[in-house]
C-alpha cells in the first residue's frame, strides 16, 4: 500500500458513488490490548460486505485522513487512515496504520462482494 | 502403539510460538505430526513494517508463512479448517468439535497440543481449546489421547498451578527461532521489537522462547 495522496483516492471515491458497492469496515485495537495493558478494554468492529450506497464520498485532513460516504439515511465515516491502493482487482483499499505498522482501521469498497 | 503428535490451534502463528521446540524434538525422533489450523489469521492486524499486505492480501500471505513454518519444521500434514479468523466462538461448538473429532479418529494420535480454553487470552484460542476438549470427552476414557494444553493468561499459574510439562527446546533453537521468522508479516512489527531481539538472541526473549510450557488437561476434574 501506498502512502494516501487525497486528490487520487478522491477520485476513486467519485468513482464508486451513485451505485451498489460492497463495503468492508473495521477498526480495532487488537486481541491482546486488555493483555499487555491491564487499563486497556479490546475494542473491535468490523462489517464485511453489507451493500450501500452513497451519493457522495469525501476524504478531507491533513494525514491521517478522514473519509465520510453521505448515504440516502445515514452515514459511513473512518478516521485514521494513512494508506491506500486500488488493488488488481479494481477495488479501493484504504487502511490505518500505528507506529509499528499494525493495522488500525481499514474502510474498503468493490463492486464484487470480497472473499 | 504408533506416535502420531497432533497439533491444533487457530491461526497461522501459533504454532511457531508456543509449541514449535516440541513440534522440532517429535519430528527429530521421526514421529509424524499433523497440524490442524483453523483459520488464516485474515484479520490479523500485523502487515509486515513497512506494510507489505494489506486486509485482502493477508489470508494469502499467512498461507504462505504458514507452508514456510511447516517446511522448516518438517511438518509434513498441513490441514487447514478454513474458517474466519475472530470467528470460531461464533461458530456452532458441537460442529466444531466434530471436525475436529473426525480427524482425531482418522489420525489416532498418542497426543494432542492445542490451547487452554479459559487460560488463552484470545476468544479463537479458547474456543479451539474448548472444541478440542469436548472432541475428546466424547470419546470413551480408555480411548482417550493425552492433551497438552498452551496457557498464557494472567491467571494461569494461580488458577492452574504451574505448568507440568515443561520443555526444554534449546538444541532446536535454530528451527524455533526460523518458525517464528516464517510468520513475517506478524513478527515485524510484534510489540517489544521482537524482530530484533530474535536477530540478536536477546537473553530474556530467549528464556522465553526456549521453555514450552504445557498443562495436562485434567479430564476427570
Amino acid at each position: 500500500m501506498d502512502p494516501i495522496v487525497p486528490d487520487r483516492i478522491q477520485k476513486e471515491l467519485d468513482r464508486f458513488s451513485k451505485q451498489d458497492v460492497y463495503i468492508h469496515l473495521e477498526t480495532t485495537n487488537g486481541a491482546y490490548a486488555s493483555h499487555h495493558d491491564e487499563k486497556a478494554i479490546n475494542v473491535g468492529a468490523y462489517i464485511r460486505n453489507a451493500r450501500i450506497q452513497y451519493s457522495r464520498g469525501k476524504i478531507r485532513g491533513d494525514g491521517p485522513y478522514r473519509v465520510g460516504l453521505k448515504m440516502e439515511s445515514g452515514w459511513v465515516y473512518a478516521e485514521g487512515l494513512t494508506h491506500g491502493e486500488v488493488d488488481p482487482k479494481g477495488r479501493l483499499l484504504l487502511a490505518g496504520h500505528n507506529r509499528e505498522g499494525k493495522l488500525t482501521v481499514a474502510l474498503q469498497l468493490s463492486f464484487e462482494p470480497f472473499e | 502403539m504408533n506416535k502420531h503428535l497432533l497439533v491444533i490451534f487457530p491461526h497461522p502463528d501459533d504454532e511457531s510460538f508456543g509449541a514449535s521446540g516440541t513440534i522440532a524434538h517429535y519430528r527429530r525422533e521421526g514421529i509424524p505430526v499433523t497440524y490442524v489450523c483453523a483459520t488464516l489469521g485474515e484479520m490479523g492486524r500485523g502487515m509486515g513494517n513497512p506494510p507489505f499486505a494489506n486486509r485482502e492480501t493477508l489470508p494469502q500471505i499467512r498461507k504462505k508463512e504458514l507452508e514456510e513454518a511447516c517446511r522448516v519444521l518438517d511438518i509434513q500434514d498441513l490441514r487447514l479448517l478454513g474458517l474466519r479468523d475472530k470467528t470460531l466462538e461464533f461458530e456452532d461448538l458441537d460442529e466444531l468439535a466434530d471436525r475436529i473429532g473426525a480427524i482425531i479418529q482418522e489420525i489416532d494420535p498418542h497426543l494432542i497440543m492445542t490451547f487452554y480454553p479459559g487460560y488463552s487470552v484470545h476468544p479463537d484460542h479458547d474456543t479451539c481449546g474448548a472444541a478440542v476438549i469436548r472432541a475428546v470427552e466424547k470419546m470413551p476414557a480408555d480411548k482417550r489421547p493425552t492433551v497438552h494444553c498452551v496457557a498464557f493468561s494472567k491467571n494461569c499459574v494461580d488458577e492452574l498451578g504451574k505448568a507440568d510439562v515443561v520443555r526444554d527446546v534449546s538444541d532446536v533453537e535454530d528451527k524455533k527461532v526460523a518458525a517464528i521468522k516464517a510468520h513475517r508479516s506478524q513478527v515485524e512489527g510484534y510489540r517489544g521489537g521482537l524482530k530484533e531481539k530474535l536477530d540478536n538472541k536477546d537473553p530474556e526473549t530467549m528464556r522465553w522462547l526456549l521453555k514450552e510450557r504445557f498443562w495436562t488437561y485434567r479430564f476427570d476434574r
